[in-house]
């Protein structure tokens, strides 16, 4: 019941009922609210499990860094008075302790995660840190309280830099922003200003994701646009059985169409023998492991996304109206574009849309055919999880992913309008 | 009710027996042939002796997983294979359990283990070598033209010899061979790619074949692009093209100039339940007879008296033959800089 029939009926209900009455209802519209609140707990419960917990993780993850601190809390401290923009390293004392703490991450075997963390600013202090905490092991703790600095610089001249303690003493805030330069290719200068960063991967790879999701959605719409108007249009049987070719592929593995793209674009695959036996060329096309290797098969992965919600708009679109616009003497194609397009639009949009926002997060199908250029941010992602261990940049790249679809979709809803989609 | 009470005794009497019938624990290594040789030689037989049970699962290296788990507190593995790349990291993060090498059996010879083992299978506190496995390119004697490559610099020679390249998709080995085809010595090559100059070098090599190269992220599709013509030449695990040579007679040849070999270890992951019963099979997986078995994939023993139950004719195939002419992995190096080397590659790429 709507809210205005609901005032509507208002004063009706008050001067039949009782107060005892109005109770009474009021429980009855309570329990019912309760009950179907509790039929959608389990979705809200999963919903919070499996979407809003993990992206929330992520999202902390991204900022949240509190490795370094809790590996040498201590030198820290000692550091915090240090003035990091000069150009002197810190004093002997603070040394010590740092040597003191090093070698207590040693005996417990932590020194390499302190490696990794430090290493990750300044590429080559990890076996720095490691052989330094590998000596310190078998020395007397009481000496490197007073000697620890010498000892330090005994063991590599690195740590008479002034840069390693300058990484040491940044990499020491628990809170940082320093994942997000790195994924937008900016870096911190020893003076603490943003400065665009020696290697340059990010931006362009957000970029190339970008290009490749936006082709492949134009593609899914040139091809499935005549084909949902074919199967609208068509009588029900051919529709029915063109309709279970749509659908089959949709309901085969991801993995096994993956990998008959493989098959088919492969040097010695079908489509370059095929086109190798009609003579219409003579050296095989390289095809697989390249960008229009990932274009293709995501391309026909994600066909169905545009055709299913195309295709039913495209059903309820009542043909008498194209009829009129012909009857009052418009052109087929006037009469296509400015009256059959429109009508079409929520299933486009709703279509599109779809097809972008998966295609731009696509990780198996690039990984598995796109070779050196097909690849998109979801590799490189992947590539921080697994290989480089860097989880707060993964992180990072990955909340900037989420916030680059969400400025889209903003975009998008501002050009033609949420309202306006429509799935089914 | 006596029934029940009777029914509820036997399920207690059960329960209590099972651990004492036998014990379980999750073994993790790389799959493909090398897994199939593993289970065979090493799983199996500890399996008929002990009567223990392994579950043998397959992971594609790196420690991210391990990390995964050892954080949370939920250890699913207890013994992995892993690549002394990974292992230098892991152990220092303390990711893994410390193995006492003075427990090794001798080997069947009656050599201590000590002595026995060559000095990198023992040289981390944390595992056992495995395996030596490297890294080397292979050709098809079909599709080859202008003759037959024998070094590295052939392989960056592409007026002699035309064709596609195929390498694999990560700075490891490749920024190596491209200063060692580039004229550095093997010795000094992790030395000069320590510098901005030295990496600059090296990418400037790969640049001139760069318009020659394919791409490939596993060592499956190594033997695959050099059989369907993708590439005329390709980097790959030893064991790999071996493998494609023995068991599908595949024209294949390897040039075992500048390979870059490693080894595989066994570990054990840090506060799993099982720490003993991992200890005792990575015992017996290391001892002479069930390493000899490496010989099935062409990786070689990482223990002496291992080498007599080769098969003679193998021998000279084992990356173990060739260490004179090729060079050891740096995991040190690869620790330092497989971060950093791994986003200028990326750039490269996209260049």
């Amino acid at each position: 019941m709507s809210q205005a029939e609901l005032s509507n009926d208002a004063p009706r209900v008050r001067s039949t009922l009782t107060d005892e009455e109005m109770a009474q209802s009021r429980k009855m519209q309570r329990r019912r609210k309760l009950i179907a609140f509790a039929f959608v707990t389990p979705l809200l419960i999963f919903v919070m499990i499996a979407f809003i917990a993990p992206i929330g993780t992520m999202l902390y993850r991204s900022v949240y860094h509190p490795t370094v601190a809790q590996l040498i809390p201590d030198t820290l401290e000692a550091l915090s008075s240090w003035d990091e923009k000069g150009d002197n390293r810190p004093d002997d004392a603070v040394l010590n302790r740092f040597a003191v703490e090093l070698q207590q991450l040693a005996l417990k075997r932590k020194s390499g995660k302190l490696g990794e963390e430090i290493n990750r600013a300044m590429p080559g202090t990890s076996s720095v840190i490691k052989s330094t905490a590998r000596k310190f092991k078998k020395l007397d703790t009481e000496l490197l309280k007073t000697e620890g600095a010498a000892r330090l610089f005994a063991s590599k001249p690195h740590w008479k830099e002034v840069e390693i303690w300058r990484v040491m003493k940044s990499s020491g805030a628990v809170f940082t922003a320093n994942s997000y330069l790195t994924a937008l290719d900016l870096d911190r200068n020893s003076l603490g200003e943003i400065v665009a960063r020696d290697t340059q991967v990010y931006i362009r790879l957000y970029l190339k994701s970008l290009k490749i999701a936006l082709m492949i959605t134009f593609l899914t719409a040139i091809i499935g646009f005549p084909l949902s108007y074919y199967l609208a249009t068509a009588s029900p049987k051919t529709a029915n059985t063109l309709m279970v070719f749509v659908l089959l592929p949709f309901w085969t593995s991801l993995l096994v169409r993956t990998t008959s793209w493989i098959a088919l674009l492969q040097t010695n695959g079908v489509v370059n023998t095929f086109l190798q036996s009609i003579h219409a060329i003579s050296e095989p096309f390289e095809m697989l492991y390249t960008q229009s290797a990932t274009v293709i098969s995501m391309t026909h992965i994600l066909l169905p996304f545009m055709i299913l919600p195309l295709y039913s708009v495209m059903k309820g679109i009542d043909p008498s109206y194209f009829r009129a616009a012909m009857s009052l003497g418009a052109k087929p194609i006037p009469a296509f574009i400015r009256i059959y397009l429109p009508m079409t639009v929520p299933g486009l949009s709703a279509g599109a849309l779809l097809v972008f926002i998966i295609s731009i997060g696509y990780y198996i199908t690039p990984a598995l055919v796109g070779g050196t250029d097909g690849q998109m941010i979801s590799n490189i992602i992947a590539f921080h999880m697994q290989s480089s261990n860097n989880w707060e940049l993964a992180a990072a790249l990955g909340s900037l992913l989420l916030a680059l679809i969400l400025a889209l979709y903003w975009l998008y809803d501002r050009l033609v309008g949420v309202s306006n989609i429509k799935l089914g | 009710m006596k029934a029940l009470k009777r029914f509820g005794a036997a399920l207690a009497l059960c329960t209590a027996a099972a651990p004492v019938m036998a014990d379980q624990f999750t073994a993790v290594s790389f799959g493909g042939a090398y897994g199939a040789a593993q289970q065979k030689h090493m799983l199996d037989p500890y399996m008929a002796k002990t009567g223990h049970k392994i579950l043998f699962e397959n992971y594609s290296g790196g420690i991210a997983e391990i990390k995964a788990q050892v954080e949370s507190g939920n250890i699913l593995w207890d013994v992995v294979d892993i690549e002394v790349i990974d292992l230098e990291r892991a152990c220092s993060e303390g990711l893994l359990e410390v193995f006492p090498h003075d427990t090794l059996p001798p080997g069947d010879d009656g050599v201590a283990a000590s002595e026995d083992f060559s000095p990198q299978a023992l040289s981390n506190e944390c595992g056992v070598g495995n395996i030596v496995w490297t890294v080397l390119y292979s050709y098809n004697n079909e599709t080859i033209k202008g003759g037959q490559p024998s070094t590295i610099g052939d392989f960056f020679n592409t007026s002699q010899f035309p064709g596609k390249r195929a390498l694999r998709k990560r700075p490891q080995v490749n920024m190596e061979w491209a200063l060692i085809a580039d004229g550095v010595a093997k010795e000094k090559v992790y030395d000069v790619l320590a510098t901005a100059e030295g990496q600059k070098r090296a990418f400037a090599k790969l640049d001139t074949i760069k318009d020659d190269l394919v791409w490939f992220d596993s060592w499956s599709q190594a033997p695959q692009l050099l059989n369907d013509g993708g590439a005329v030449m390709v980097q790959s695990a030893n064991g790999r093209i071996f493998d494609a040579i023995q068991s599908d007679n595949k024209p294949f040849e390897m040039v075992w100039d500048a390979h870059i070999y490693d080894l595989d270890v066994w570990a054990i992951v840090k506060g799993t339940k099982n720490k003993a019963l991992a200890e005792d099979f990575i015992r017996f997986a290391t001892s002479s007879k069930p390493e000899s078995g490496m010989q099935d994939v062409a990786y070689g023993p990482t223990r002496q008296s291992s080498y007599t139950y080769v098969d003679p004719a193998i021998i000279p195939k084992l990356p173990s033959a060739h260490l004179d002419e090729g060079l050891q992995a740096s995991g040190e190096f690869w620790a330092d800089y497989g971060e950093s080397l791994g986003e200028k590659f990326n750039e490269w790429l996209l260049n």
